[in-house]
């Protein structure tokens, strides 16, 4: 009972949906799946069906907007439905999912991943403490169930994020004890050339910050959060200033707060595109390792294309065009005249990129950050390890991040090294004395996301079971 | 840079890293090289399944003393010596069963039948639907994620030098010996041991050698933590699972259902179509099984030659060059065989025979 269709998309985000609608309107079988409920993505992810009504933001609106618009086309949007394996076949793709315990394959003659980005924290003293989340993690909450991390927080971190969460708190009752970023307003003033090109934008990011300093929130430029308090729960964080390289100088202060939002920008989800069989290349500047991927979505492999955040931290803006010019493309390999559709969308996704990648660039990591974590900071939270762990296997001659996993254990847990690879890779090549471009993330493994081996095994009758013939005895 | 080895050794999986030591312990200066890591090819990914129930017969003296080189490895490779159960589900399998035990039994293995309620007495997780099921108090595990670890200290403490991360691409003769081309500059050395694996065929090609090598691409999958569900290897009749909880409560699952790929494309790739019946498997065994979340399939290279026997020996006409690889169970029997050659090489007499990489494959 395998469904086909002409275009399979991974991740319903705006450059996902985007890419569907496209493609569809051109004709095609489009099957759109993403582990969420409703299109959307993580920057226009929906309400919990629980949540009746709540003010329109910006973010509701282009989400319910989107929403509207994959559900009256002719695209086929399957929710909770996570893609665990890709297989590249002669005829196509297929995709192998899993909704409601069970896993079904779909096949496709053409793939287009957009599975977006995930954030990346560097570990601090203290950051598994109940009452610390994520900043990116943070407007999930607001977004999907409009609660707070607490009622007294830090919010910390790069980027225009941090300044997004601290607003969003303020907005929904809560009480934001300090914004405190390594980024200068030196930074922010480097990047805003760049970010003349889209002034909409520009000017949201403006009032945040205008209604933060109004309301009187202290804002700390050029420091970081370098420890959180608290047993159980957080009762405080310290906070030091940064040098230009956000290496700590200067006395610690503290803060009193029931919990801290924080975050050290996104990292690209490149699993799928390397099960698909792309390679990867560092790219900082696009927020770590990520695929070769065109402008327009092409890869190098004709019936994949790639788009949005995955195939490099560019933000939403640029997301949902890149979705558009990959679904385009995509239909265009299988023979609709789009040529000049993808043409007229390069300069507006030019401007979005150029506005994106500079907002990136505050986030991109400099050689002082790593200095936060000290040798008792857990880094792999799945199997409880420590940074001397970790140092003092790459001391015993672990080279590689496959190395120390295989020694270790550090990224086996359920999280598949999601969230402590970078930080491990950037151990090593420290401790090597190596660049970073040598440490690669370590060799992805299906499946993408965690399956119960009864989705697996699925039905059967046990003589049914394609058992080949035993080995030589 | 003009350092010259006793002997260069291509490839630190198991087989190049056990003779290496003993080679090393004999007196002679070899060195190990590596393309990727060590202990990051089969070595590193196979199920570490230390089972004597599913050795060929004729290997069976080589992992018997294979055994006791893991029980001597102990901890660092995380060997537990669990007793396994190997499983029949149908007439068939019955008749399968005791026709490979009765044999493996006769050729040293100490493999007993046990009766259905000694076997839900040790495993009451197992299903009810066993028909028949053998024991051997012998078998167990060790964690082969450790092999790289454990190798790279074993070769620190021994003095023997090794790099990882250097491809050998090019091997020429000369007077003095081998001059190998690797992608850390040129390696000097008198002899040359070919232990590449799944990879043999190319580099024994550099020396002009074909050697009959064909790979099969095994999958493993791994689950979460898990409560305690099993305490023994379990194994099944035709071979085609191997199942055992680890001390942290993770489950594994082999059996040597294929992926895709070729060693010379890279890292193999699992396939679907076979992690699914894999797991149906393992879940009929193990019915508890089933709310266990995969965590991680991932397939490895294990090298054959037509008779599924060893290359163990002199590289056929090149002198003092040498071949250890497809080893079938070669986890297993790795640490033992890989004395035998570094014994060969050193110019002792073997305690057991080995495998000559000239024999004419098709007679068995
Ligand atoms: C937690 C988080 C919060 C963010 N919040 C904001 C914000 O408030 N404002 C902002 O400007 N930017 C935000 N960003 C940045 C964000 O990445 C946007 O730039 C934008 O959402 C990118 O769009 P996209 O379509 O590329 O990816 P996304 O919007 O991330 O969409 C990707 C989608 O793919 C799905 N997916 C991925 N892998 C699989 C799989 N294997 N199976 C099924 N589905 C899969 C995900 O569920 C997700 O819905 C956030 C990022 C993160 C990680
Ligand atoms: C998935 C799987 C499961 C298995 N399960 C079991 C089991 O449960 N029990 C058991 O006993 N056996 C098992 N085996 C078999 C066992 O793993 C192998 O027989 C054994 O590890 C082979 O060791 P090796 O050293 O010959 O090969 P490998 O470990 O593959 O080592 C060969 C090395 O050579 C290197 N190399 C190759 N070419 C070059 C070059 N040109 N230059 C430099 N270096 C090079 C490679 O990088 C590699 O590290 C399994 C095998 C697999 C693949």
């Amino acid at each position: 009972m395998t469904e086909s269709y002409d275009i399979a998309v991974i991740g319903a985000g705006p450059a996902g949906a985007n890419a569907a609608l496209s493609a569809a309107k051109h004709g095609f079988r489009v099957l759109l799946l993403d582990e969420q409920p409703a299109p959307g993505g993580q920057v226009w992810r929906a309400k919990s069906a629980a949540i009746l009504s709540a003010p329109a933001t910006p973010e509701s609106r282009a989400g319910k907007a989107l929403r509207a618009a994959v559900r009256d086309s002719d695209v086929h949007h399957q929710g909770n439905t996570r893609v665990w394996q890709i297989e590249r076949q002669s005829a196509g793709w297929d995709v192998h999912t899993l909704t409601d315990g069970q896993t079904a394959k779909v096949m496709a003659k053409a793939l287009i991943l957009s599975p977006g980005a995930r954030e990346f924290v560097q570990p601090i003293p203290g950051w598994t403490t109940p009452g610390v989340i994520g900043l990116a993690g943070a407007t999930a909450l607001f977004k999907r169930d409009l609660l707070l991390p607490g009622n007294r927080t830090v919010v910390s971190g790069t980027g225009p994020l941090v300044f997004f969460v601290a607003s969003e708190i303020r907005r929904l009752g809560g009480q934001v004890a300090a914004v405190v970023t390594p980024n200068t307003r030196r930074d922010w003033l480097g990047v805003l050339p760049a970010m003349r090109g889209r002034p909409d934008l520009l000017a949201r990011g403006a009032l945040w910050v205008a209604d933060l300093m109004l309301a009187g929130v202290p804002l700390l430029w050029g420091h970081s959060v370098t420890a959180a308090q608290g047993q159980g729960s957080v009762s405080g964080v310290s906070v030091r200033k940064l040098d230009r390289n956000w290496e700590p100088i200067g006395g610690e202060r503290g803060i009193e707060a029931d919990s801290l939002c924080l975050g050290h920008g996104l990292i690209p989800n490149v699993e799928a595109a390397q099960l698909a069989g792309l390679p990867l290349h560092l790219r900082p500047e696009l927020g770590g390792w990520v695929p070769e991927v065109g402008a327009d979505g092409r890869t190098q492999i004709d019936n994949l294309f790639l788009c949005g955040d995955g195939a490099g931290i560019r933000g939403a803006a640029a997301a949902e065009i890149q979705g558009k010019m990959a679904g385009l493309n995509a239909a265009r390999h299988l023979g609709a005249d789009t040529a000049g559709a993808i043409a007229e969308l390069q300069q507006s996704y030019a401007r979005a990129a150029r506005f994106g990648l500079a907002m990136t660039k505050l986030s991109q990591p400099r050689s002082g950050l790593s200095s936060l974590t000290t040798p008792d900071t857990v880094v792999c939270r799945c199997e409880s390890l420590k940074q001397s762990d970790i140092l003092a296997e790459v001391a015993s001659g672990a080279g590689s991040t496959n190395a120390v996993k295989s020694g270790l254990r550090a990224g086996m847990g359920p999280c598949g090294g999601k969230y402590c690879q970078t930080a491990i890779a950037r151990m090593i090549a420290a401790a090597h004395d190596r660049p970073e471009g040598d440490i690669p993330p370590p060799t992805p493994r299906p499946p993408l996301r965690p399956v119960p081996a009864s989705a697996l095994a699925g039905d059967f009758d046990y003589n049914d079971l394609p058992i080949p013939k035993p080995a030589p005895l | 840079m003009t350092d010259h080895y006793d002997i260069a050794i291509i490839g630190g999986g198991i087989m190049g890293c056990a003779s290496a030591l003993q080679m090393a312990a004999g007196g002679m200066r070899p060195i190990v090289l590596d393309q990727g890591d060590l202990g990051q090819g089969a070595s590193g990914v196979n199920a570490g399944t230390l089972s004597l129930q599913i050795k060929r017969v004729k290997l069976m003296p080589y992992a018997l003393r294979g055994h006791h080189e893991w029980e001597a490895m102990g901890d660092a490779v995380g060997f537990r010596k669990t007793g396994g159960y190997t499983l029949a589900f149908t007439e068939r399998e019955v008749e399968l069963l005791h026709e490979r035990q009765k044999l493996k039994a006769e050729a040293g293995a100490p493999i007993t039948f046990v009766s259905n309620n000694a076997l839900r007495a040790a495993e009451p997780n197992l299903t009810h639907k066993v028909l028949a099921a053998s024991y051997c108090p012998e078998d167990g595990y060790a964690n082969s994620s450790l092999t790289g670890q454990y190798f790279r200290g074993r070769l620190q403490d021994a003095v023997v030098p090794y790099r990882e991360g250097c491809p050998v691409t090019a091997v020429a003769r000369n007077a003095q010996g081998f001059e190998l081309t690797t992608a850390q500059g040129s390696i000097w050395a008198t002899r040359l041991l070919l232990a590449a694996g799944a990879w043999l065929k190319p580099v024994a090609a550099m020396l002009g050698v074909d050697l009959p090598v064909n790979a099969r691409i095994n999958t493993v999958s791994v689950t979460e933590r898990m409560l305690p569900l099993t305490s023994t290897v379990i194994g099944h009749a035709t071979g085609l699972l191997t199942m055992k909880q680890k001390a942290n409560g993770t489950v594994l699952v082999g059996g040597g259902w294929q992926g895709r790929g070729t060693p010379q494309e890279g890292r193999g790739e699992v396939m679907a179509e076979t992690v699914k019946p894999n797991m149906a498997l393992a879940q009929f065994a193990l019915p508890a099984l089933a709310k266990a979340r995969v965590l991680r399939s991932w397939t490895g290279f294990e090298a054959n030659v037509p008779d599924f026997y060893p290359l163990a020996g002199a590289l056929p006409g090149v002198e003092d060059a040498f071949v250890l690889g497809c080893v079938r169970g070669g986890y297993t029997i790795g640490p033992y065989i890989g004395k035998l050659m570094g014994d060969f090489i050193l110019g002792r007499e073997p305690d057991l025979p080995l495998f000559d990489p000239g024999r004419d494959f098709h007679e068995d």
